[in-house]
């Protein structure tokens, strides 16, 4: 099959830049520490209000500056709403849905992941700075997604 | 259409002057039509989106009650109904085009359009009596009238017809022709609707096993999480079906449209085939922050989306190549001297070309979806619909609209209604659309969520205004566009002036180096299919073994 130099050229340039993306992606992994959600447990939607840990949705601290903050995410809200924690700590989001799938997007951070109804999704982030975060609702979860939301406030 | 077979005569290559039955081209018509009525009423429900977000509130007027029931129908009517029929239609045709004969059964040309219009009336119906507002993804355990789901699978339905016809319409033609390479053309459109077919297993599961009986309550409950694997597993070859059509104009007519020639054969096939093969196995790259899935399942996923990537890099040097040689001809000179050159005053082209610019901008934030770790950063923020209205939204609708510049005259034998207008139109969507990503994008980027009423939404960051007047202000051009698309198009189809439907039919692409030197392992469509078949199972087996036992506790809840 006849290919012309110039296309040869070209299709060598293009496995090499997306080689070089790949490489990009994996050091952002392995240096960076950068990390998808995977998975954690699975839970009863229908019950999950009485199963632990989300029986008592909050912030605990589970060693000095380590917390999980626990969410359980509702057609609107979240509950709870707001999360403080101190500067330099070190927060694990436990989260899920006790109805339809929402979304997390933690502003100002790395932090995004989908509640999906049975799945529990954690992620982890440390807060160096002190100030205010949102995290919204961005998957369609009914009429009132878009009052759907809440604030980590570091301090 | 005035009823006897329209016969044509071609002025490039060797194609031999053919007759198609008009009782083939007639359905082929009205299945077009029914894809322009999507883009008329999904487009009005863009400009409520658009607008929604800097205070102008126009649903209460429309009859629409909520903004996520005119999302629902923004979704669906221009990702499913407006790209299936123009590509049930244009592919049916191009089919013929390619082996020169008529298809093989007018029967299902007419049952593709058929299951097609039903598919629209039963979710159309749903939809607008809001009982379906679970927008196009329609992700469980969100409920939406089993008509909906129903309506989505007699959508899916019109397009295995077609795939259907053309391997009929195949096997007639080697019968006739042993031994011949099958032309490219009918190749294109064959290994598109190949690799669809093969892909829409994953939603035929999720509706038929799952979703369809779950809403007609003979199912109790659902698994969530595994439907949305199984609806990726459709849900990213779909852009690839809604692409290769254009792909198929790019490569097969655009080059001739524009006095070009297009370079080999044989890369094309392969650029073909490795959509058929890689199209499929990278659907989890929509899911990297689903918790249900591990880790690995991403990273091969993602690797396999960066392998996906290069037939469309092949497709950028080709057909860039052809239009270069095109451009030469006309006495463009130096680097890029070829470019004012092209024939820029035929809207059919420009349009076209206007796509293609668009296209690569989306294609370098398609990179940035697809990365893995970058994708925490956009991931359903509006960056995704910055991104998609810059490809299936504009190099797939602005090329389908370029096309049908010649299509329409063709199918109706009338002439094109103001090629003036039609040229506005194309840069008019052109630009408003590049507007509008910037508002998205920024936006985005600035961590606004996507699928969201903004303009109602109870929290705001600082940057997001700047960004929802980009997006009202393009949203609006495009809008624009959108009308006088439709003024040509009604023009054209009610114009008295006649053409002679050979006329306006663009001639097809020759190619430099010709299929023989290709290789002939390019056409075993039968291996193809296995292999593409096993890759799917590679990818999903593990994946889905290691989902198992499936965690059905999701009843179904209505929240509009
Ligand atoms: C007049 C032109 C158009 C305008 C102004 C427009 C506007 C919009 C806006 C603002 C959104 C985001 C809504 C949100 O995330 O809340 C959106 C979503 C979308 N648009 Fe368009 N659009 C237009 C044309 C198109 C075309 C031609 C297509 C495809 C062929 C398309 C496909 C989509 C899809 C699939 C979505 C996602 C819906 C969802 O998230 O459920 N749009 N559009
Ligand atoms: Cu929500
Ligand atoms: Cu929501």
């Amino acid at each position: 099959m006849k290919v012309e130099f110039y296309e040869k050229v070209f299709l060598v340039l293009t496995v090499v830049v997306l080689a070089a993306g790949l490489i990009t992606i994996g050091a952002s992994v392995l240096v960076a520490g950068v990390h998808v959600p995977s998975p954690a447990a699975r839970v009863d939607p229908r019950t999950v209000a009485q199963t632990p840990p989300f029986d008592q949705p909050g912030l605990r601290e589970i060693a000095p500056g380590k917390y999980e903050a626990v969410i359980l995410a509702r057609a609107w809200f979240y509950d709870p709403k707001e999360i403080r924690v101190p500067v330099g700590s070190t927060v694990t989001f436990k989260m899920t849905s006790a109805d339809v799938v929402h979304g997390f997007e933690l502003e100002g951070t790395t932090l995004n992941g989908m509640l999906i109804p049975g799945q529990v999704l954690t992620m982890t982030t440390t807060f160096e700075e002190p100030g205010e975060h949102l995290f919204i609702c961005h998957e369609y979860c009914g009429v009132g997604h878009h009052t759907m939301f809440g604030r980590v406030v570091v301090e | 259409m005035t009823g006897e077979a329209i016969s044509l005569q071609r002025t490039a290559g060797a194609e031999a002057a053919t007759a198609y039955p008009a009782e083939q081209l007639r359905p082929i018509r009205w299945q077009l039509i029914l894809g322009f009525v999507g883009l008329l009423i999904g487009g009005y429900l863009g400009l409520l989106q658009a607008l929604e977000r800097v205070g102008v509130d126009l649903y209460r007027a429309s009859q629409i009650k909520t903004y996520y029931q005119g999302l629902t129908l923004h979704g669906v009517l221009l990702a499913f109904v407006f790209t299936f029929a123009f590509t049930n239609a244009f592919t049916q045709y191009m089919t013929m085009r390619g082996f020169g004969r008529p298809l093989a059964s007018t029967a299902l040309v007419q049952a593709s359009f058929l299951t097609a219009l039903l598919g629209v009336v039963l979710a159309g119906y749903a939809m607008l009596t809001n009982q379906a507002s679970v927008l196009f993804t329609f992700y469980a355990p969100m409920k939406a009238h089993p008509l909906f789901y129903l309506g989505a699978v007699f959508l899916v339905i019109s397009t295995w017809i077609v795939l259907a016809n053309q391997l009929l319409t195949y096997r007639a033609w080697r019968r006739e022709h042993p031994g011949e390479r099958i032309p490219l053309p009918s190749y294109m459109g064959l290994m598109n609707y190949l690799m669809w077919t093969i892909a829409t297993v994953g939603v035929a599961v999720e509706v038929l096993a799952f979703l369809l009986p779950w809403s007609l309550g003979w199912l109790d409950t659902t698994d969530p999480q595994l439907n949305r694997i199984l609806f990726w597993l459709t849900g990213h070859p779909i852009v690839y079906f809604w692409l290769l059509p254009a792909y198929t104009s790019w490569y097969a007519l655009v080059p001739a449209q524009v006095g070009g020639k297009l370079f080999s054969d044989g890369l094309t096939r392969l650029t073909f085939l490795l959509f058929l093969l890689f199209s499929i196995p990278v659907g989890v790259h929509h899911q990297f922050t689903d918790p249900g899935i591990p880790t690995a399942m991403k990273v091969i996923h993602m690797v396999l989306t960066f392998v996906v990537f290069v037939p469309s890099m092949i497709t950028a040097f080709s057909v860039v190549a052809a239009l270069e040689t095109g451009g030469r001809k006309a006495g463009g000179r130096g680097l890029l001297g070829w470019i004012p050159r092209l024939p820029w005053g035929n809207p059919s082209v420009a349009a076209q070309l206007l796509a293609m610019l668009a296209f690569t901008l989306g294609g370098a934030t398609g990179i940035i979806n697809a990365s893995f770790t970058m994708n925490l950063i956009v991931h359903n923020t509006a960056f995704v619909p910055g991104h998609f209205h810059l490809t299936v939204g504009t190099a797939v609708a602005l090329s389908f609209m370029g096309i049908a510049y010649w299509f329409v005259p063709y199918l109706t034998g009338r002439q094109l209604f103001s090629r003036r207008l039609a040229l506005v139109q194309a840069w008019c969507w052109a630009i408003g659309a590049l507007i509008f990503a910037r508002g998205q994008i920024g936006g985005g980027l600035e961590s606004m969520p996507r699928r969201t009423a903004i303009g109602a939404a109870t929290y705001a960051l600082p940057g997001w205004d700047v960004s929802n007047w980009f997006t009202a202000v393009g949203g609006a051009l495009m809008a624009i566009g959108g009308v006088l698309f439709f003024i040509v198009l009604f023009g054209t189809l009610f114009n008295a002036k006649r053409v002679e439907p050979a006329a306006v039919e663009p001639p097809l692409s020759e190619v430099i180096h010709g299929p023989k030197e290709s290789w002939q392992i390019f056409d075993r469509i039968g291996l193809w299919v296995i292999v593409a078949i096993a890759l799917t199972l590679l990818a999903y087996g593990p994946l889905l073994l290691g989902y198992l036992p499936a965690n059905m506790t999701s009843p179904a809840i209505k929240v509009w």
